[in-house]
C-alpha cells in the first residue's frame, strides 16, 4: 500500500500549482510597480518595491472624501470579522442549548422558526433587508454590517449536533450533582465546546471577513469600508486611466487574502473538524 | 395550490408531516423549566425575526407592487411583477445562463475536487502539504478570487490572454460574452474546489481501514474497487457537496461576476442573483426585483426539499 | 441511609401503546444490596432510572426514606449514581469530578477534601487524583465513578450497569470490589445488570425482570433452585436450565417415549414443561438413553450438548471420565421442576406446597 506512485504524485502537483500559483503570482507581483507590471506582465518573483507599495495602500488617504485608508479597511474588515464571529458563537451557542437541553412548550416550533433561516440565504433577500436597515437607521454602521449576516441558523445547527453528541449521562450525573441548568452550562457544557467554539470561530471569522455583498450595499460613508468594498473601488477608479495601478490593487488583494488564510493554515485542524463534523 | 396538496401525497405534504410532528426529543434527560429556555433563544430570535422573516415577508409582500421610484406609495399589481419577469426575454436568457453556469461550475469543482482528494487519499507522503496549499485557497474571499482572476485575464498583462492568443483567441474577457463567462467559470471552480477537496478527502479517510482490506481482498482491479466499493461509501458526502456547489455557483458566486463585470451588466454574463441586485439597486426597480427574489427563494426551497427527500433515499448510507 | 419503597409503578412513554414498566412493588430494606437483572428492554434500567428521578413516573409512588419522591428533584433525592459510561466530566480532573456533587452543595471546603481523600483511599485512586479521565484506563474510571457516589454519603447508591463496559477479568476484580465496599458502608444499593452471574454473585436478593413485569425476587440461591417461572429457569444459571416437553401421569414423568419414575404423585396432569439442571444429571446404567451431539471442555467441567428423544439436552460431566457417544442418564426426582406448560408458572409438588409438610411417599 505504501509504494510511491509517481502517477498520483504529478497529478496532485499540477492541481495544487494550478491552485496556488495565482496566489503566489498576486503576492509576487504585488512587490513590484506599476510600470514594471504593465510592460513585464504578472511576476513570480519578487520585486524591490513591496515596502513602499504597502506602505501606500495602507496610510494614503483614497476614496472621494479622503476618510479611508487601507489601514482602516483592515480594521474594519476586523471588526466585522471578529464580531460576526463572536456574535453568532453567543447566539447559537445559546440557542443550541435551549433547544438540546430544555423540554418547553413550542420547542418544535422554535426549531423550525431558526433552522427555516437555512434555506434562504441572504442574496435572495437582499433588497428588503437594506430597506429594513435604513428603517432603523442602521446604515453605515458596525451594527447594521454585523448583525443581519447573523440572521441564519448556521451556528446554531453547528452546536446542535455537537451537544446531541455529547453523552446523556452528563447531564444526568450533573443533575444528581445538582447541578441547575446554568451551572450545568457553566460547569460542564462550556469547557467541553472549547474546541467546537475554536473550530466555529475560525469559520465564522472567515466568512464574516469575506463577505462581500452586504457591506458593499450597507456602507455608503468611507469610513465603513472594508477591504472587500475597497477592492471594488480600486477596480472602479481604474476606468480611462493610462497606467492602473496593478501593485496596488494586488496588494489590496494580499492584504485581504492573508489574514483569512493565515488563520485557517495556522489552525488547519480545527478548521477541518469544525466543518467537516457538523455536517452530518 | 390547496387542491394540488390534497389530491398528491408528495413531498411537500410529507415535509410538512415532519415538520409539525413532534420529533425525539434531544436527550432523554432534558431541563423542565418555564422562562429559562427563552432567554437563551431570545437574542437569535430577535436578530432572526428582524432580520430575517420581516425582510422576507417584505420581498413577498413588495413583489405584488410597484413602487414609484420617487417613494410616493405603491400600487398593487398582483402577478404582474411575476409574469414580466419571465415573460421577458431578457430573464430567460439570464435564467439559461445561470442553468449553464450552475452546471459548469458544479461540475468541474466537485470532478476537480473528487480527483485531487481521490489522490491525496492514496499518497501518504506530502498529503498534509497538498491539504494546506487546498485550504489556504479555500480561505479566500471571492472578489479578491475575482481580482486575482481579472488579472490573469487582463488585456495588458493577463497570462491567459497571451496564451490564448497563442493559440489564435483573441480573448476579450468584460467586453466579449463568452471570454467573460469562460473566465468567470474558470474563477468560481478555482474557487471552490478546495471546498469539495477538504470534504471528500476528510470523506475518504473516514472509510474504516477494514472495508478497505475487504475490498483489497474481494476485488483485484484498482478503479473496478474504487467504483464499486469507496465510492458508494462517499454518496452522503458527494450528496451534501452537490447541493453545496449548486447552492454557491447560484449565490456565492456574487462577488467574482460582480468584479468582472465591473457595473457594465449590459453585453455581459451575469447569473440571477446578480439581475435581484442590478435591478433593485440599479433599476430601482423594487417590485421587480422583488419578485425574482421570490422566485430565487422558490428554487432555494425546492433545492432543499430536493436534498431532504428525492436525493436521500438513493444514497447508501453506510 | 434508608430504604426503598416502590409502590405500584408504572411507566408508559408517551406515544407508547404498551406500557415498559407496569406494576412494581418492591421493598427495599436499609442496607440491602438488590439486583435488577433481565434482558435488555425488560425495563430494568428505566426502573432504576425512575428511583434516580431520571424519568417521570407514569403510576405508583416511589418512596426513599419515609419521603414520597416522585416530584422531587434527582439531587434532592439524596442518592448517587454509577454510569454504565461512568459519565465523568472529561474536563475536570478525578478529584474535581468527585467534588463536584459537594461543592453544588455548599460542602464546606475541608469536609470536601476530607472525604474525598477518604474515598480515594478507600478506592485507591490517591496516585491518580490530579489526572483526567482520559488518562485512566477502563477500571480506574469506574472507580472514579464509584468514588464520586462514595464520596456523597447517599442515602442509596444507584448503579446501571456499571460493569459492562469492561472486559471480563477486570470485571469480576470490579465486582469483588463494589461487594466490599457495599458491605462496609451498608448503603442501600440498587443494582441493574443483564449479566445473571454478576447478579448472583453480587446480590443479597435478586428482582428477575421480564417485559416491565416482575418474574421473582429472592435471594440468589433460592432463584437458582426454585425457579417461579420458565423464564427465570432459563436466565438464571449457567448454562441454562434444560426445558423439555413431557408428560404427568400420577407419579410418573413421560418425555416421548421414555419414562422418569418421580416416585411421587406430582402436580398437573397432562402435558407440563420440565425443567432440569446440567448437573443434576448423571451417567448410569438405565435411565434416559441420550445422544451425545458435541462437547464443550471448559477445564474444570465439560459441557456434553446431545438429544433425548429428539428434545435439546445439556449436562455437566467429569471430564476426567471417558467419553461415549450414548449415554444413559439418571436424575434424582427432588430435583426436577415442573413448569405449567402455557403460562411457564413452576408447579409445586403437593406435598410442599400447602405447608411445607412432606407426605410420606
Amino acid at each position: 500500500m505504501n509504494r510511491i506512485r509517481p502517477l498520483d504524485h504529478l497529478i496532485l502537483i499540477l492541481g495544487t500549482l494550478f491552485m496556488v500559483m495565482p496566489v503566489v503570482v498576486a503576492i509576487m507581483t504585488s512587490t513590484h510597480t506599476a510600470v514594471e507590471i504593465h510592460t513585464g506582465g504578472l511576476q513570480i518573483l519578487p520585486g524591490n518595491d513591496g515596502y513602499d507599495t504597502y506602505q501606500t495602500v495602507l496610510t494614503r488617504q483614497g476614496g472621494f472624501t479622503g476618510q479611508v485608508t487601507g489601514a482602516r479597511m483592515v480594521m474594519n474588515s476586523l471588526i466585522l470579522g471578529l464580531g460576526f464571529a463572536i456574535g453568532k458563537i453567543v447566539l447559537s451557542m445559546a440557542a443550541a442549548y435551549a433547544l438540546v437541553y430544555f423540554r418547553f412548550r413550542f420547542a418544535t416550533l422554535m426549531f423550525w422558526v431558526i433552522f427555516t433561516t437555512l434555506l434562504l440565504p441572504l442574496e435572495v433577500r437582499i433588497m428588503p433587508s437594506y430597506q429594513v436597515m435604513s428603517q432603523l437607521g442602521l446604515l453605515n454602521s458596525y451594527t447594521g454590517l454585523i448583525l443581519p449576516l447573523l440572521a441564519s441558523a448556521t451556528g446554531t445547527f453547528y452546536f446542535r449536533q455537537f451537544f446531541k453528541s455529547i453523552p446523556d449521562e452528563l447531564l444526568e450525573a450533573a443533575r444528581i450533582d445538582g447541578a441547575g441548568p446554568v451551572k450545568f452550562f457553566i460547569d460542564v457544557i462550556l469547557p467541553l465546546s472549547k474546541t467546537m467554539m475554536a473550530a466555529i470561530f475560525i469559520i465564522m471569522f472567515v466568512y464574516g471577513w469575506n463577505q462581500y455583498l452586504w457591506p458593499m450595499l450597507m456602507t455608503t460613508d468611507e469610513r465603513f469600508f472594508t477591504l472587500m468594498r475597497g477592492i471594488k473601488q480600486i477596480l472602479q477608479v481604474w476606468v480611462g486611466s493610462q497606467i492602473p495601478d496593478y501593485n496596488e490593487a494586488f496588494a489590496l488583494a494580499v492584504l485581504a487574502l492573508l489574514p483569512p488564510v493565515l488563520v485557517v493554515v495556522v489552525f488547519q485542524r480545527w478548521f477541518i473538524k469544525g466543518l467537516t463534523e457538523s455536517d452530518k | 395550490m390547496t387542491n394540488a396538496a390534497q389530491t398528491s401525497p408528495g413531498p411537500i405534504r410529507r415535509w410538512i408531516a415532519r415538520a409539525t410532528v413532534r420529533p425525539e426529543p434531544a436527550k432523554r434527560v432534558q431541563f423542565d423549566r418555564p422562562l429559562l429556555p427563552w432567554l437563551f433563544l431570545a437574542p437569535q430570535l430577535a436578530v432572526i425575526f428582524v432580520f430575517f422573516y420581516w425582510p422576507s415577508a417584505q420581498a413577498i409582500s413588495s413583489s405584488f407592487y410597484i413602487e414609484d421610484p420617487f417613494g410616493f406609495g405603491a400600487t398593487f399589481v398582483g402577478f404582474d411583477n411575476y409574469t414580466d419577469a419571465l415573460g421577458s426575454a431578457e430573464y430567460r436568457h439570464i435564467a439559461s445562463f445561470t442553468a449553464i453556469f450552475t452546471v459548469l461550475v458544479t461540475a468541474f469543482s466537485l470532478g476537480l475536487g473528487l480527483l485531487l482528494a481521490v489522490k491525496a487519499d492514496q499518497v501518504i507522503r506530502a498529503r498534509s502539504t497538498y491539504r494546506t496549499a487546498m485550504i489556504s485557497v479555500y480561505a479566500i474571499a471571492p472578489p479578491v478570487a475575482g481580482l486575482i482572476g481579472m488579472m490573469l485575464f487582463d488585456q495588458h498583462i493577463g497570462p491567459f490572454v497571451k496564451l490564448a492568443a497563442w493559440f489564435g483567441w483573441e480573448m476579450k474577457v468584460g467586453l466579449n460574452y463568452f471570454d467573460t463567462a469562460f473566465a468567470m467559470i474558470l474563477v468560481s471552480v478555482w474557487k471552490q474546489v478546495p471546498y469539495n477537496f477538504i470534504f471528500i478527502l476528510s470523506g475518504l479517510q473516514g472509510i474504516p481501514q477494514s472495508v478497505r482490506e475487504a475490498a483489497l481482498i474481494d476485488c483485484k482491479n484498482g478503479a473496478r474497487r474504487f467504483f464499486t466499493a469507496i465510492l458508494p461509501l462517499l454518496a452522503p458526502t458527494a450528496f451534501f457537496l452537490l447541493i453545496i456547489n449548486i447552492t454557491y455557483a447560484l449565490f456565492d458566486t456574487f462577488a467574482v461576476i460582480d468584479v468582472m463585470v465591473k457595473d457594465k451588466a449590459a453585453n455581459n454574463p451575469i447569473t440571477l442573483v446578480y439581475k435581484v441586485y442590478v435591478d433593485g439597486f440599479r433599476g430601482n426597480d423594487i417590485g421587480g426585483s422583488s419578485a425574482q427574489s421570490v422566485i430565487l427563494m422558490l428554487v432555494v426551497l425546492v433545492l432543499t426539499l430536493v436534498q431532504f427527500r428525492w436525493l436521500e433515499r438513493r444514497v447508501h448510507y453506510g | 441511609m434508608a430504604a426503598i419503597t416502590i409502590t405500584n409503578v408504572s411507566k408508559t412513554y408517551p406515544g407508547a401503546a404498551a406500557p415498559s414498566i407496569s406494576d412494581i412493588n418492591l421493598t427495599i430494606q436499609d442496607g440491602e444490596f438488590i439486583v435488577l437483572v433481565g434482558p435488555s428492554g425488560c425495563g430494568k434500567s428505566t426502573l432504576l432510572r425512575m428511583v434516580a428521578g431520571l424519568e417521570e413516573i407514569t403510576v405508583g409512588e416511589v418512596k426513599i426514606g419515609d419521603r414520597v419522591v416522585n416530584n422531587v428533584d434527582p439531587a434532592d433525592r439524596d442518592i448517587a449514581m454509577v454510569f454504565q459510561n461512568y459519565a465523568l466530566y472529561p474536563h475536570m480532573s478525578v478529584r474535581e469530578n468527585m467534588a463536584y456533587g459537594l461543592k453544588n452543595r455548599k460542602t464546606p471546603k475541608a469536609e470536601i477534601e476530607a472525604r474525598v481523600a477518604e474515598a480515594a483511599r478507600m478506592l485507591e485512586l490517591g496516585p491518580y487524583l490530579d489526572r483526567k479521565p482520559r488518562a485512566l484506563s477502563g477500571g480506574q474510571r469506574q472507580r472514579v465513578a464509584m468514588g464520586r457516589a462514595v464520596v456523597r454519603q447517599p442515602a442509596a447508591f444507584l448503579f446501571d450497569e456499571p460493569l459492562s463496559n469492561l472486559d471480563a477479568k477486570l470485571r469480576v476484580s470490579m465486582r469483588g470490589e463494589i461487594r466490599r465496599l457495599q458491605k462496609r458502608l451498608a448503603t442501600t444499593s440498587l443494582y441493574v445488570t443483564h449479566d445473571q452471574l454478576e447478579a448472583m454473585t453480587l446480590a443479597d436478593r435478586l428482582v428477575v425482570l421480564n417485559a416491565g413485569r416482575i418474574e421473582q425476587v429472592g435471594a440468589p440461591l433460592e432463584i437458582y433452585h426454585r425457579p417461579a417461572t420458565t423464564f427465570v429457569a432459563s436466565f438464571i444459571g449457567a448454562p441454562a436450565m434444560n426445558l423439555l416437553d413431557a408428560e404427568v401421569d400420577g407419579s410418573r414423568l413421560r418425555i416421548g417415549s421414555h419414562v422418569i419414575d418421580a416416585r411421587r404423585n406430582m402436580a398437573g396432569q397432562g402435558a407440563i414443561t420440565l425443567g432440569i439442571r446440567a448437573e443434576d444429571l448423571h451417567p448410569s446404567a438405565t435411565g434416559l438413553p441420550f445422544k451425545v451431539d458435541f462437547v464443550e471442555e471448559l477445564g474444570a467441567q465439560r459441557l456434553v450438548h446431545g438429544l433425548i428423544d429428539g428434545q435439546a439436552l445439556v449436562l455437566i460431566l467429569d471430564p476426567h471420565l471417558p467419553l461415549q457417544d450414548e449415554l444413559r442418564l439418571s436424575v434424582n426426582s427432588d430435583k426436577l421442576h415442573l413448569f405449567d406448560i402455557l403460562s411457564g408458572r413452576r408447579l409445586e409438588h403437593p406435598q410442599t406446597a400447602a405447608n411445607g409438610i412432606p407426605v410420606p411417599a
